[in-house]
């Protein structure tokens, strides 16, 4: 452990012991933060995964379509179909604050979706399965991006927490013990010096005693 | 206004040209990084990346981890989910908590 290296002082002594009730409220309200974070992360990582599970095997279901429609026509020609999208996502982000950690909220709108059907296609020249899947991709979009948004926020927070606990650990096993044996060093030694005073102030006295009764010893005896 | 990106091999992103996001097809390690890299620099506040991509450039995705935007989100390719995602949730909840307290059921 670092040792504080100070004059063992009362001046000292004051200072540290101010350091160490700061360093305490400090370690509580950290401890309190992280908490909090800690119960905030869990019900977002929650449904992150559970996002994640739903998403992922909805974008399988997507992609077999797809397999599907590129199977049955030529790739140049399902190029061409989905090369120019009608519509455009327009996502707008603001941010939240989770116990101050700035996490982002993504907000989205579909530019051109009322244009007709959406779909930027002719049919004469695709097959059903492109259609299919193009359906249950928009159908995708919000779950897509509310994933994106939790996952983000999952990430985030997990970082904050890990830095809360290391300023949490650190405070707990490192600053306040070794506050406290700098105290407690202090104010040993100074009691040390009290009780060194003491018997410096006897050993003086009891000197002094000691010449007063020779000195009466001698005058009795000259005369 | 921001914009949503994907990077990935061609047969899994072309679809998502459709509904409006703007594809960055990425077939090795130099092409995927670069697409990150300048969809991070431009407006993309949320890029998705396909595993196999996502497998290639690591460190690069992890640059993104702790900044606010843009959020990189890691989805299955067309060849079908290799857990990558699920694996980056878990290593969340192990920063944070310190083990992992989740999917242990699940394993």
């Amino acid at each position: 452990m670092a040792e504080i290296k100070v004059n063992p002082n009362r001046m000292e002594l004051r200072k540290l012991k101010d350091r160490l009730s700061t360093a305490r409220r400090g370690h509580k309200l950290l401890k309190d933060k992280r908490d909090e974070l800690m119960r905030q992360f869990l019900d977002i990582v929650r449904e992150n995964k559970a996002l994640r599970e739903s998403v992922e095997a909805r974008l399988a279901e997507v992609h077999r379509s797809f397999t599907v429609a590129a199977a049955v026509s030529s790739p140049r020609m399902l190029e061409e179909a989905l090369m120019l999208p009608k519509k455009e996502v327009a996502l707008q982000t603001g941010s939240r604050s989770i116990m101050s950690v700035a996490v982002p909220v993504f907000k989205f709108d579909i530019v051109g979706s009322d244009s007709s059907d959406g779909y930027n296609y002719g049919f004469a020249f695709t097959s059903g399965e492109l259609d299919s899947a193009l359906a249950s991709l928009s159908e995708l979009l919000p779950d897509l991006i509310r994933l994106a948004e939790t996952e983000k926020t999952a990430q985030l927070l997990a970082d904050e927490i890990e830095k809360t606990r290391r300023r949490v650990n650190a405070l707990e096993y490192t600053m306040i013990p070794s506050l406290e044996e700098a105290i407690k060093r202090i104010s040993m030694k100074l009691s040390e010096n009290e009780r060194a005073n003491t018997t410096r102030l006897m050993k003086v006295k009891d000197m002094m005693l000691q010449r007063a009764i020779l000195e009466r010893h001698g005058a009795e005896s000259e005369a | 206004m921001y914009k949503i990106g994907v990077i990935g091999d061609k047969d899994s992103v072309l679809g998502f040209m459709a509904v409006g996001f703007t594809v960055f097809v990425a077939d090795d390690a130099a092409a995927a990084a670069s697409a990150l890299r300048s969809a991070a620099r431009d407006e993309y506040a949320v890029i998705f990346i396909t595993e196999p991509a996502a497998k290639l450039i690591p460190d690069e995705i992890a640059r993104y981890r702790s900044t606010p935007l843009p959020a990189v989100i890691v989805i299955p390719s067309k060849a079908g989910s290799e857990g990558l995602g699920m694996t980056s949730i878990k290593k969340s909840v192990e920063r944070a908590i310190g083990a992992d307290i989740l999917f242990k059921e699940s394993n």
